[in-house]
């Protein structure tokens, strides 16, 4: 899993402006996303994992760029695609699709499934109308739904269903790469499960790379290849996941993977409680983000900002105590 | 018929009594609104001349011949009556109809556009500033006092009402994710508004543009009242009721069956509003 990355991100900021007045005045930006870098490459899941507000879903959207970036850069295949115009980003829309959190909102309640899936193979006309249908039925037995799917609409449609109605929506273009925004936190257990497996069988039979957010370790843990752990708007380790459920560098990491329950109930594990609100990410702590809360803290944290380094084993970690 | 509803899956079953049970306001308001419209489509079947003058036949009380009577100049009531209709109704529907379309054209570009937005807004409120009967009278003294005048007078001040309540579904839907995700699936920008944001604002227009109607018929026969809507020789409610209250207290029929159809008119209207408003509120609809 040596080869060029699908999709590399580079020092990308979102900082998003706190109008005031009737002027609208700016008085302040929240930093949603401050400097957050990975590569994935193609057949890999990278997870990026973190609590609300952390930007992680921001991160997600600034790939897809559906919201543009404040700084830094989203490289697809090799090519810069920050701030392109809309009809500049109209190609690269088939290399790069997204599934959405929420299975409900993100189907228009108006359109038949057939409607939905097919609408990305008609803003492209790649294939003729003619074999249209015959390709959204293919898309959705792909994703385990059956051709009569194709005429009912949203409403008709268990959750977990709908999710896989945005699946074969993302798939129509025949994407290199999925922003999955917490796919399946919206769903039942039992389906979540399901949801997962069927991402997971369709990555390595299309050889997609997946960008995948959530909040879930669990989750995370049965699709992820690499893990991102985000907190206010940055990257505070990125590692194998083996690694990173087995030994968690980063304070934050291992405060996280410690909340996480595990399956067995006699288990014990080192528990690291950590106190204390999330700060807000308008009025981010200067230094390390986290010294706030880091029950290891020392002095230098809160006046350096650790940067994103390389461990002897290979992972990185942004943490002044890793010297 | 019998074959057809017991052919009919159960669950799609149309059932009238039902419908009638469950939407009394709808239905009624829709019956008296039909009757109204099949008198205008076939009143010269029904009625007489409206304008054939009968001097000698001046301020009858109801007859056989005279259903309603006669008027000042001895014209049948009954037919001014029913031909008023038309003039009513098609002021209603016009109205209605342009209002809510440019209205809507307007609202989808304004809520959709941002940069267009405070500029059409703003021109919106100065335009809502302007009274209906004021500007129409001041648009017949400019021009000829005509039935379009008048459906141009009243439409201009209803269009910013409807391109308020557009562009306010359209800032709400405008972030909805499967409108987000019609741009991540490549939707060019007409197809996001046409396909993905339009047809959220048709609930709320259907029931705003039946209060726009009765308004409408409201406002034109108040004009028409004041001598500032359509032109005497047509015969329309508010001429009719014009004309005839120097003689309310001889002949009160005369000023009687156009203000009586006028309020039945406009209350059948708004019922039909408000069963509208009832049946396309999604919490409410899952009931009936």
């Amino acid at each position: 899993m040596s080869a060029e990355p699908v999709l590399d991100v580079d020092g990308l900021k979102k900082h998003f402006p706190v109008e005031k007045g009737v002027l609208r005045r700016v008085v302040a930006h929240v930093k949603a996303v401050d400097g957050v870098s990975f590569a994935i490459r193609p057949g890999e899941t990278l997870c990026l994992v973190g609590e609300s507000g952390c930007g992680k879903s921001t991160v997600g959207k600034l790939a897809m760029g559906l919201i543009p970036a404040t700084a830094g850069t989203v490289r697809l295949h090799g090519t810069d695609i920050t701030g392109l115009s809309r009809t500049q980003m109209q190609p690269w829309r088939k290399r790069i699709q997204m599934v959405f959190q929420d299975p409900s909102a993100s189907l228009n309640p108006r359109l038949t499934a057939g409607a939905v899936v097919s609408e990305p193979l008609e803003n492209f006309g790649d294939i003729p109308a003619s074999e249209r249908s015959d390709r959204t039925i293919a898309l959705l037995r792909k994703v385990g739904l059956s051709s009569d799917a194709m005429h009912k609409y949203p409403f008709e449609f268990s959750g977990g269903q709908k999710q896989r109605l945005g699946i074969a929506r993302a798939l129509a273009l025949n994407p290199s790469v999925i922003v999955a925004d917490e796919p399946v936190s919206a769903l039942d257990v039992s389906v979540q499960a399901q949801v997962l497996n069927l991402m997971m069988d369709l990555q390595e039979e299309f050889g997609l790379a997946y960008l995948f957010v959530s909040h879930d370790l669990g989750v995370v843990e049965h699709i992820g290849h690499r893990i991102a752990v985000m907190y206010l708007g940055r990257i505070v380790e990125v590692a194998d996941r083996d690694a990173i459920f087995a030994n968690p560098r980063h304070p934050y990491t291992r405060a996280l993977i410690s909340a996480a329950p595990l399956p067995d109930p006699r288990a014990r594990r080192e528990k690291l409680v950590i106190e204390g609100d999330v700060p807000s990410p308008q009025n981010p702590p200067p230094g390390c983000h986290f010294h706030t809360r880091c029950p290891f803290a020392v002095a230098r944290c809160s006046v350096d900002s650790p940067a994103l380094r390389t461990l002897k084993d290979g992972r990185l970690a942004a943490c002044h105590l890793e010297d | 018929m019998s074959i057809a509803t017991a052919q009919a899956p159960s669950a799609a079953r149309f059932r009238p009594w039902r419908f009638v049970r469950r939407n009394p306001t709808l239905v009624a308001g829709a019956v008296i609104l039909v009757v109204m419209a099949l008198l205008a489509l076939f009143a010269p079947l029904i009625a007489g001349d409206p304008i054939r003058m009968q001097p000698a036949q001046r301020l009858r009380p109801p007859s056989a011949v005279n259903w309603l009577g006669t008027d000042s100049l001895g014209r049948d009531v009954f037919a001014r009556t029913v031909y008023g209709a038309r003039v009513s109704l098609m002021v209603g529907l016009t109205v209605a109809f342009l209002s809510v379309g440019i209205g809507l054209m307007i609202g989808l570009l304004a809520g959709f556009f941002r940069t267009a937005d405070t500029i059409v807004m703003r021109f919106m409120d100065g335009l809502m500033a302007i009274p209906a009967i004021l500007l129409a009278i001041a648009l017949v003294s400019l021009t000829r006092a005509s039935v379009t005048t008048v459906i141009v007078a009243i439409m201009i001040p209803e269009i910013p009402r409807v391109v308020r309540l557009v562009r306010s579904v359209v800032l709400s839907v405008r972030e909805a994710p499967y409108v987000e995700a019609a741009v991540a699936g490549g939707a060019p920008t007409w197809k996001i508004l046409l396909r993905h944001i339009m047809p959220s604002t048709f609930p709320p227009l259907i029931v705003q543009a039946t209060y726009i109607c009765a308004s409408a018929i409201l406002i034109e026969a108040s004009l028409s009242f004041l001598g500032a809507g359509t032109p005497p020789d047509i015969p329309t409610w508010g001429n009719m009721v014009a004309s005839s209250r120097l003689f309310l207290s001889r002949a009160p029929w005369t000023i009687f069956a156009p203000g009586l159809a006028l309020a039945l008119v406009v209350l059948a209207v708004n019922l039909v509003g408000d069963g509208l408003r009832d049946r396309l509120d999604p919490r409410l609809a899952r009931r009936m």
